[in-house]
């Protein structure tokens, strides 16, 4: 399956796509911008939801309405994210794949993932019982933690990547 | 003085000082500083946005604006007391990056404009209650202004991320 997978992006890198965004001055910048635009939605859309979680913030309205009203935001700016990260990604995939720094943030995006998932899976199903808790249970709390720590991790490992690419 | 020579000028000042040398020097500093810098951004536009979003009938209807204003706003300003302060300690860093840059001095511009936007808005949804819901000419302004800051805040990250492409003058 990894050899597979290597070919594809081997084959994605070479592609006319990826080769306009290599040597274009103003497509990279500006596929670049979009992201940091839209990782900065995701970042703090996020973070209004988990300090709900930790007990923080919005505690006067019910944590499922938070969730219901935040997270659209959070997903549609994710979508956009993910489509920029990855014109940006096959414009010089070899490169990303050997830099630690892009590596950790995949591995930290999908801890992130699964971090979710496991809230959604274990603390929404008894959401009623404190959805209007000024405090929230310790799973909930330690969820909404553990998401604010690792997106800061994402955007840190990110920057990193800029300085460590030879890239801007 | 002239603009740019003045700018000139203020740059190899900083450029020389000791807290310039410091920073630019250590490696892990300026991206920590970026990273500080973007998380910040992060909340700031954020909350800008889902108040215009508000504005606009877009986001959160069944919740009276007061509220969300509320909620969102008044934490801009601490955390841009700390975008001042991290986008301070990067021009000192680096000084003839941002200063004789025309995209820098571009993004400053809009982020005067864009507080000021905000500012307006918030005071006039904490002066009125409820009047940009209802009065029709009140809601009009307001969704034009709130529309003008989502670009306005947008246009602010895209000329940060353009500062490293612009050539220094």
């Amino acid at each position: 399956m990894i050899p597979s997978l290597l070919q594809l992006v081997a084959y994605l890198e070479k592609s006319a796509l990826a080769e306009n965004i290599r040597e274009n001055d103003v497509l990279f910048p500006t596929i670049e911008s979009v992201h940091v635009l839209s990782i900065c939605l995701v970042v703090g859309s996020i973070l209004i939801v988990d300090l709900r979680l930790v007990g923080l913030a919005s505690v006067r309205r019910a944590a499922s309405s938070v969730l219901s009203t935040i997270l659209p935001l959070t997903w549609s700016a994710f979508a956009i994210a993910i489509t920029s990260g990855s014109l940006m990604f096959i414009s010089n995939a070899t490169k990303y794949l050997s830099n630690d720094f892009f590596v950790c943030k995949m591995i930290l995006i999908g801890v992130a993932g699964v971090n979710m998932a496991i809230f959604h899976l274990v603390s929404v199903r008894n959401l009623h019982l404190w959805d209007h808790s000024l405090n929230p249970p310790l799973q909930a709390r330690l969820a909404g933690a553990f998401s604010i720590l690792l997106w800061i991790s994402v955007v840190a490992c990110g920057r990193w990547i800029g300085f460590t690419m030879g890239v801007n | 003085m002239k603009f740019a020579a003045y700018m000139s000028w203020l740059s190899k000042w900083l450029a020389s000082t000791a807290l310039s040398q410091t920073i630019q020097t250590s490696g892990w500093l300026i991206p920590t500083l970026q990273t500080i810098h973007i998380l910040c951004v992060a909340t700031v536009l954020s909350s800008a946005i889902i108040v215009d979003l508000r504005i606009c009938g877009i986001f959160d209807r069944n919740e009276p604006l007061q509220y969300i204003a509320r909620r969102f706003l008044p934490v801009i300003w601490p955390v841009l007391l700390i975008l001042l302060l991290t986008g301070s300690l990067l021009v000192v860093a680096e000084p003839h990056r941002s200063l004789q840059n025309s995209t820098f001095i571009l993004k400053m511009g809009l982020l005067v404009v864009a507080v000021a936007i905000t500012a307006g808005l918030q005071a006039s949804i904490n002066r009125s209650s409820g009047v940009l819901d209802k009065n029709n000419f009140h809601r009009i302004a307001a969704r034009f202004a709130a529309c003008g800051s989502i670009l306005i805040w947008c246009g602010i990250v895209f000329a940060g991320r353009w500062i490293a492409y612009t050539e220094a003058g």
